[in-house]
């Protein structure tokens, strides 16, 4: 049965287009003046213009603007010279206004691409547009009753919405990665999922292979963790080709995602049967963007990461895994380069930026300027094990007192005594004792048991407290044993 | 005979004002009086705010002795009750914002607040801006202070008839498709519409956002002029307001038109116009040439499609911008037992008929399968009228127009027949569609003693223009102005 299936799920194809949802990162909302913050009181972040009484006028945001475009360019997107608001109208007590300002016709935004990497495979998602609007506010509902907070209400979007280039759950997960990336390299978002800062809306249809046309889609919204959407898509893909399999269709409907069971269920009809009735938002004037400022905010995006991976391997000799880790985030690989800068291999710096860094960010949970020393004193620290002053488990051992008292990387080795010996005289000696200590052993490799060189290694390696330069002994034993 | 302050213009009080022989508290108390004695007839006002305006009157007696009073310090005005006033309760004449106190004040009302004027009042209008009579009132119909039995014209009616009747010395008003221009020429006072963008529209309860615009009534046109100084300019909270400086419009008023040219729309002098209008506008023109005025026939095409294409857009607007009343936040709850039944009582209950019919009518031109046939094609005959003008203004710099086909009508006449009603506006429709500054200026009586309208309208931003030919006219005192009859 699960070969049957597994058969019938290679004779398809998964044809997958995201829209993403991501708040942009300004200091105020973007009609009003209000904070756009995480976490205040309810309706503390809240004024006439975005509670919609009587009489109040939107006034867009130039921020908001300067950030959607600096996404857009990232995203190799074509800037429009003009572009256009549009009303969205649909009640819910969470939209004051009754409708939703946001681009419809004219976007901020055209087509461009987003490369990713999955499976191996580099493919670029072509992505149909980003376009700026509103939040809404949030319903609560308690004890019977329902509230509304407005915080959210007029906080600035982004929605990005790919073309249908999509194969895979796991080539969905690689775009959002990508995405939230690119988000944060530009600093238009800061894209945390768990605060709601990103989003995301999914259509899935699945066509047999080597067919052209598309299959019915199905819409599953809301979507609010990386692995959710994964395992969204995985289970939506496997449910409709068990129904085509079995002779039926595919119905075009919307699901949502509960997370809890792990299934999508269809949203009942009325839930999203809307005529939105879209026209130009009269009170704003149209968007106009010009050249001059677009290229002022091209000039001044950071490297991107698909630049940024190249570079790590054309240049420093990384792997195409490495580079991807390390580029993920924006800060790990300011971190891992300001690192590296010290160094002569910069494959010691991603080592250890990919194990001991990220794991201690990982488990402390903490951002990375908080959670380990500078990139200066870690560069000092690996300097130390390049030069041969310390070893490679006393560096690790160094790094997590460093973590924890934040004192420099020399105060730590000297005051934990983790320096090498390299003073030949004192390896000498101690090989010397050793040899003198085990003449029969010594007799024995000398007729022949080389694999004994290891014995003696340890010995006097023990010996000294585990701190002798393993070079020097190696080079002091072989001589000694040797004559 | 001793002269009433109340009865007094703009101008002759504030030479009163400025030599000490009247103070604002007793201009204001004047007001107020007369308020008092004759607006429980007229019903021109929703709420009158007696204690506060004195305590503003004094207040201005204060900055005037301290030598700090401008041209509006101390005058008492009645502001239309669509513009939002802090602390105050602001209706639109619904009954859906029952018991909405603004926290704030609309731009122009934080601006005459600043130069010292004093509110006297909240006057009437169609609820939500939506009518020609001022009848559709939650608060009942304003009576023209010339005929009891007839309408104030609308929907700024009750901020015309209380200039008309001697209850304030100005008034603020607001016009989406004529709502100034008809019930200042209804009322027999002067009512300027600027260009669109030219006045801050922040604070003024949205009807229809591309086609409102703000702008004053008062007896002349020099004190119109005044009001529209104080209230015109940029303002960052509106940001389809205009950049540009506002000119000296007092200092436009020269009483010399030598060699204007005045056009004359052969399509706005049509069958079933009163004969009376007729004859009076026609006067008018004549008295215009004979000031040194040029007579030019121009041609507006496409007149014919301008309430049409008023009313798809007009509402389609208005059935966004009246969402907003869902009972959740301020004004009327109904309660019920879930979202769509509170949204369906409380809209049920709070809108009135003219209301509701206008939402329906907007929701439907922009219903899927329908906006291309409707909005769409709206806003290109929108375009076509808007370049008709600019065509006619290559010949002219002023076109001539009556205001309304009628003089007032009577109450009751037209209410039971919406399109009958909205042919009210025909002639002053056109202007909000391309965005025109227009005035209504006095310009003569019919033989039931109604005063007629004269409209002048100018290019974009030719404020000045207009009320120079205005100012021009009514100085040359081919119409000598009538009293009301309260
Ligand atoms: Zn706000």
């Amino acid at each position: 049965m699960a070969s049957e299936t597994a058969m019938a799920a290679e004779n398809y194809e998964a044809v997958i287009g995201l829209e993403v949802h991501a708040h942009l990162a300004t200091q105020s909302k973007l009609f009003c003046g209000c904070a756009n913050s995480f976490g205040a009181g309810p309706n503390e972040n809240v004024c006439p213009v975005c509670m919609a009484m009587p009489g109040v006028l939107p006034v867009l945001n130039r921020d908001a603007v300067e950030l959607a475009i600096r996404m857009g360019l990232a995203a190799h997107c074509a800037i429009a010279r003009e572009s256009i608001f549009a009303r969205k109208s649909y009640f819910y007590p969470d939209l004051p206004k009754g409708y939703q300002i946001s681009m419809y016709e004219r976007p901020l935004c055209v087509g461009g691409y987003v490369e990713i990497e999955a499976n191996g495979e580099r493919r670029r998602i072509r992505l149909v547009r980003i376009h700026m609007e509103e939040d809404a506010g949030k319903n609560i509902h308690e004890d019977g009753t329902s509230l509304v907070d407005f915080n959210r209400s007029g906080v600035p979007l982004v929605e990005i919405v790919s073309e249908p280039d999509i194969r895979s759950a796991a080539e969905a997960a690689a775009y959002l990665r990508e995405l939230r990336a690119l988000l944060r390299y530009t600093g238009a978002s800061e894209a945390r999922m768990e605060e709601g800062n990103l989003r995301c809306d999914v259509n899935v249809s699945v066509r047999p292979r080597g067919v052209e046309q598309f299959g019915t889609k199905t819409e599953i919204k809301n979507l609010n963790s990386i692995r959710f959407v994964e395992k969204a898509i995985a289970h939506e893909v496997a449910r409709q080709i068990d129904i085509l399999e079995a002779g039926g269709r595919i119905m075009q409907e919307t699901h949502l995602w509960d997370p809890v069971r792990e299934e999508t269920r269809p949203m009942r009809s009325k839930e999203f049967a809307n005529d939105y009735r879209y026209f130009p938002e009269p009170d704003l004037p149209p968007l106009r963007v010009t050249p001059e400022w677009i290229e002022s905010i091209r000039v001044a995006l950071p490297e991107l990461p698909a630049a940024r991976r190249e570079r790590y391997v054309n240049a420093l000799g990384l792997s195409r895994y490495e580079a991807a880790i390390l580029t993920e985030e924006r800060e790990v690989g300011d971190y891992f380069e300001s690192v590296a800068a010290g160094l002569r291999n910069a494959k010691t710096a991603a080592n250890w930026v990919m194990t001991e860094v990220l794991r201690v960010v990982n488990e402390t949970g903490k951002p990375l300027a908080h959670a380990v020393p500078s990139a200066r004193e870690t560069g000092a620290l690996l300097a130390m094990v390049e030069d041969g002053a310390i070893s490679l488990n006393a560096a690790k051992t160094a790094f997590m007192a460093m973590c924890q008292s934040g004192k420099p990387a020399a105060t730590i080795v000297r005051e934990l005594g983790l320096a090498q010996v390299s003073d030949e005289a004192a390896i000498a000696e101690a090989c010397d004792q050793i040899i003198e200590t085990h003449l029969r052993k010594v007799g024995e490799y000398r007729a022949g048991r080389d694999k004994l060189f290891g014995f003696f290694v340890g010995a006097v390696m023990k010996a000294m407290g585990g701190r002798a330069n393993p070079r020097l002994v190696n080079e002091i034993l072989k001589r000694k044993l040797d004559q | 005979m001793i002269v009433e302050p109340c009865s007094l213009t703009i101008a002759e009080a504030r030479e009163l004002l400025d030599r000490r022989e009247l103070s604002a508290v007793e201009l204001t108390r004047s007001c107020l009086d007369r308020i008092a004695a004759h607006d429980g007839r007229l019903n021109a006002f929703i709420t009158v705010c007696r204690e506060a305006a004195l305590a503003q009157a004094a207040e201005a007696d204060a900055r005037m002795v301290g030598g700090a009073g401008g041209p509006l310090c101390g005058i008492p005005l009645a502001l239309k009750d669509i513009f939002l006033t802090r602390g105050v309760r602001t209706t639109c004449a619904s009954r859906i914002l029952d018991g909405f106190v603004p926290p704030f004040d609309a731009t122009v009302v934080a601006k005459l607040r600043a130069a010292g004027a004093v509110f006297l009042s909240k006057a009437n209008l169609d609820e939500f801006a939506m009518g020609s009579s001022t009848e559709n009132s939650a608060f009942g119909p304003t009576r023209n202070p010339y005929d009891l039995d007839r309408v104030a014209g609308g929907s700024s009616g009750g901020s015309a008839a209380a200039v008309a009747a001697n209850q304030c010395l100005g008034a603020l008003g607001t016009d989406t498709g004529g709502s100034i221009r008809e019930p200042a020429s209804f009322c027999g006072v002067v009512g300027i519409k600027p260009t669109y963008s030219r006045v801050s529209r922040y604070g003024v309860i949205a009807y229809a956002s591309s086609l409102d615009q703000v702008g004053p009534f008062a007896r002349t046109v020099r004190d119109c002029a005044v009001l529209l100084q104080a209230i015109a300019g940029v303002d960052p909270r509106d940001a389809t307001c205009a950049a540009r400086p506002v000119p000296d419009y007092a200092g436009a008023l020269t009483g010399e038109i030598k060699g204007l040219r005045i056009g004359v729309p052969r399509e706005y002098f049509i069958e079933g116009m009163a004969p009376a209008v007729d004859g009076a506008v026609r006067a008018a023109l004549r008295q215009f040439e004979a000031l040194g005025g040029r007579l030019e026939e121009v041609s507006l095409p496409h007149t014919e499609y301008a309430v049409a294409t008023y009313y798809v857009l007009a509402t389609a607007e208005a059935s966004a911008n009246l969402a907003r009343y869902d009972g959740i936040r301020y004004g009327l709850r109904v309660a019920a037992d879930n979202n769509i039944e509170l949204y369906e009582r409380t809209r049920g209950a709070g809108f009135g008929a003219e209301v509701k019919r206008r939402i329906m009518l907007g929701t439907f031109a922009l219903s899927a399968g329908y906006y291309d046939a409707y909005y769409l094609k709206a806003q290109k005959v929108r375009t076509l009228i808007r370049r008709d003008f600019a065509r006619a203004f290559e010949r002219c710099d002023v076109i001539a127009t009556p205001v309304a086909p009628t003089t007032a009508f009577a109450i009751g006449e037209k209410i039971a027949d919406p399109l009958q009603m909205y042919l009210s506006d025909i002639f002053t429709i056109s202007v909000n569609l391309a965005g025109l500054p227009g005035i209504s200026v006095p310009c003569g009586y019919d033989d039931r003693g109604l005063p007629i309208g004269l409209q002048l309208i100018g290019a974009p931003f030719a404020e000045e223009t207009i009320l120079r030919a205005a100012d021009a006219y009514e100085r040359s005192g081919a119409t000598v102005r009538r009293p009301p009859i309260i």
